[in-house]
């Protein structure tokens, strides 16, 4: 007989429970098959009714972020040969609100993200006329390991200080306006800076690090965040120093 | 599950689990991170003792002499070995998570982490040769 790995599912259907349950399937264990895999199987084989987010299967669209074995992982980069014998856990990610099953609700996220401008912000647009905005291989180097983050919100599963304060901007949105902050083109640190200095920003953080454990794109926020939190007090001395020159 | 399906009118019945008490017990990262908080209250202790010893100094001789007199008892010997043991985890891990905070750049390229940590350590030494240079002569 083929060998078999058993998955433990959570199911919530808030149509008829109050509870997350867990729900057991037996799944052909292959080399080969990631988590994601195990899951697509179920799905067109065994239960049409479980819901989860998937995309790409290629670690790039950020959508089947879930706690594996209570670790957050992309399940589509996480291999089942990894939990043998099994039985492995498959969970929503945790710390957000589960809509159904394994599908989390991420309003929070996208609001948190959009609040810190994420795009390159101009006082002035140069005309067209001029030409593209260049950058050197060492502009593009300062921000691009903070431009991998594909927003599957893994950071924010491992951060306990999102778990006890639900306010707290967040690893990913903080690393992101970092990669804007340090784009040579961009022009918006400033209107960053009263979102991120705010306690629920930057000074909530105390770094237990775990986000950049977690962090599939080796995106570091925890770094972002020190660094940020290490320009906010500059930011604060300088106006401190020099009244005359704050806004 | 044999219910009668309950739909909510205007809005999913989201699950939100509960954060429990014992979060940090849960995994060893986050346990570490509560351990390293914790021992941070031998740093305030130092500091409180600190605070101790210099109004004994202004006490005067005989206060300064009954301080030194406590500070020779067995337990706060090993209270303060402890807490030194301590402090010198802190400072040590703060030295080595600088790098984190402090991303230099220089010629185009990010400083090595070691070119970081390094300064600190100098510093450390330099403040304590001046410190046992201070203490010690005579």
């Amino acid at each position: 007989m083929a060998e078999t790995i058993t998955l433990e599912v959570t199911r919530y259907r808030p149509e008829r429970e109050r509870e997350p349950t867990f729900q057991t399937y037996e799944v052909p264990f292959r080399k080969d098959w990631v988590v994601l895999d195990a899951l697509n199987y179920i799905k067109d084989r065994l239960d049409g009714s479980l819901s989860y987010r998937w995309s790409c299967r290629m670690g790039v669209c950020g959508s089947c972020g879930m706690m594996v074995d209570g670790e957050p992982k992309l399940t589509c980069a996480t291999f089942l040969s990894g939990y043998m014998p099994g039985p492995v856990r498959v969970e929503p990610l945790q710390y957000f609100p589960v809509v159904r099953d394994l599908v989390i609700e991420m309003t929070d996220f996208m609001v948190k993200l959009k609040s810190v401008k994420p795009w390159i912000v101009r006082q002035e647009e140069k005309p067209l006329s001029e030409g593209e905005y260049l950058q050197t291989p060492d502009q593009l180097d300062t921000y691009k390991q903070f431009s991998m983050c594909i927003n599957c919100m893994l950071c924010y599963a491992a951060c306990p200080v999102y778990a006890l304060d639900p306010r707290f901007i967040g690893p990913a949105a903080i690393a992101l306006a970092q990669r804007y902050n340090q784009d040579s083109r961009d022009q918006g640190a400033e209107e960053r800076l009263d979102i991120l200095s705010q306690h629920e920003g930057i000074w909530a953080c105390t770094f237990v690090g775990e986000c950049t454990k977690v962090c599939p794109k080796n995106v570091d926020p925890a770094g972002a965040i020190q660094q940020y939190k290490l320009t906010s007090t500059k930011e604060w001395f300088k106006s401190f120093l020099m009244p005359w020159r704050a806004k | 599950m044999n219910e009668a399906p309950v739909y909510t009118k205007y809005h999913p019945r989201w699950y939100r689990a509960r954060v429990s008490t014992y979060w940090w017990s849960r995994r060893w990262a986050y346990l570490k991170f509560i351990l390293r908080e914790l021992s941070s209250i031998f740093v305030a202790y130092f500091a409180i003792l600190t605070l101790l010893q210099v109004r004994a100094l202004g006490g005067g001789p005989e206060a300064y002499a009954r301080f030194q007199a406590w500070m020779k008892a067995p337990i706060l010997i090993a209270l303060n070995a402890l807490s030194l043991f301590f402090v010198l985890v802190h400072a040590l891990t703060w030295f080595h998570l600088a790098p984190k905070a402090m991303a230099v750049r220089m010629r185009g390229r990010r400083v090595p982490d070691f070119l970081i940590v390094l300064p600190n350590y100098i510093a450390w030494l330099a403040a304590s040769a001046i410190l046992a240079w201070l203490l010690l002569r005579r």
